[in-house]
């Protein structure tokens, strides 16, 4: 008699092709973060920030405009309390990012939905949001993608951190316009349907109306909630 | 500062960045959610994404450079159109450094 093994399925036995999927969605993301990461070591290090927190910060932190402006505080002197203050009010607006993923994670652990959020970046999460549009939200794929990040986001650092003294300056090489290079790719993946369309163009203006008055990380915030909201107005209104 | 308060700052920092990046994903995804916020939730990536481009695009240094020479305005337009034609995001970034390395090199 023949003994019949079930196979357990291979995605749960083999995750590999899912996490070498991941690894490689994350490429554009890795391209913007190690010399972001970079010019994030060299200036906490000039900040007079020893290396080893100086590291531990992109590990334990790990969200790159605040780490810019908490190594700007502490070089300036400022206690503990506003550097804290002020990193939690720069990074509030993954609020909205982390509750725009929700809908998507209905059959994800909750162990495994705390891990996914420890790396949520505006980088990972507008991949993330693009992937789990299209159906893809298979856990090893995306936790992949923000191990990927988080790697390249520490690597950078620890780079900038070590040779910080002999590159002095990352303009020469475009390195500073990798970002804003991401976020224009990703935007351009949101902005298939009208309402989207209306939805971009309304952040955009109140960004820049509230950059101009000096709203600061406020008027990011504000701004993503007014133009969503504007969105979905015209988005109802359409369809009626 | 020493070492100590330094590593304080960074535990506390570290909390503060997590709790609002983890608690509306652990309280929302485990229930049905009403249509219409599930809907403008929708509307979230869009809304972050060009919010924060402007800001990165006009004032890349912190303060308002809306003049004819800021460089990162003019290299966004065909990383933009290159974007929407290609959705090639290792192709969009590779011209952006390109164009902006590029000027830098002549300019």
């Amino acid at each position: 008699m023949e003994s019949v093994q079930t196979l357990p399925p291979a995605s749960a036995e083999r995750p590999w092709p899912e996490i070498l999927s991941g690894m490689r969605q994350a490429l554009p993301i890795v391209l913007g973060f190690v010399p972001v990461g970079f010019a994030y070591g060299v200036l906490a290090l000039k900040a007079g920030l020893p290396a080893l927190p100086a590291a531990l910060m992109s590990v334990f932190v790990f969200a790159g405009s605040a780490q810019f402006i908490a190594v700007g505080l502490l070089a300036a002197g400022a206690p503990a309390v506003t550097v804290i203050v002020t990193t939690f009010v720069v990074n509030l607006r993954h609020l909205l990012m982390s509750a725009a993923l929700a809908p998507h994670l209905r059959q994800w652990s909750r162990p495994g939905v705390a891990w996914l959020c420890f790396q949520l970046t505006d980088e990972t999460f507008a991949l993330h949001a693009t992937r789990f549009a299209r159906g893809e939200t298979s856990k090893a794929e995306t936790l992949a993608v923000n191990a990927t990040a988080q790697a390249a986001w520490v690597a950078g650092s620890v780079l900038g951190i070590l040779c910080g003294e002999l590159i002095g300056d990352v303009k020469p090489l475009g390195l500073d316009f990798a970002l804003p290079a991401m976020f224009l790719a990703l935007l351009a993946g949101q902005v298939g349907s009208r309402p989207r369309v209306a939805t971009a163009l309304a952040s955009a203006a109140f960004s820049l109306l509230f950059l101009a008055l000096g709203f600061g990380q406020w008027g990011v915030i504000a701004a993503c909630v007014l133009g969503a909201t504007f969105g979905t107005g015209v988005e109802s209104w359409t369809r009626n | 500062m020493d070492q100590k308060l330094i590593l304080l700052t960074i535990a506390g920092m570290a909390l503060v960045t997590y709790l609002p990046r983890m608690l509306p994903a652990l309280a929302l995804s485990s229930r049905r959610l009403n249509p219409w916020l599930e809907r403008w939730l929708s509307h979230v990536p869009a809304a972050v994404l060009s919010a924060l481009l402007i800001p990165s695009l006009l004032a890349p240094e912190g303060r308002i450079q809306a003049s004819w020479d800021n460089l990162f305005l003019w290299a966004a337009l065909p990383c933009f159109l290159l974007a929407l034609k290609t959705r090639s995001f290792f192709g969009v970034v590779a011209l952006g450094l390109g164009l902006v390395a590029g000027v830098r090199f002549l300019s």
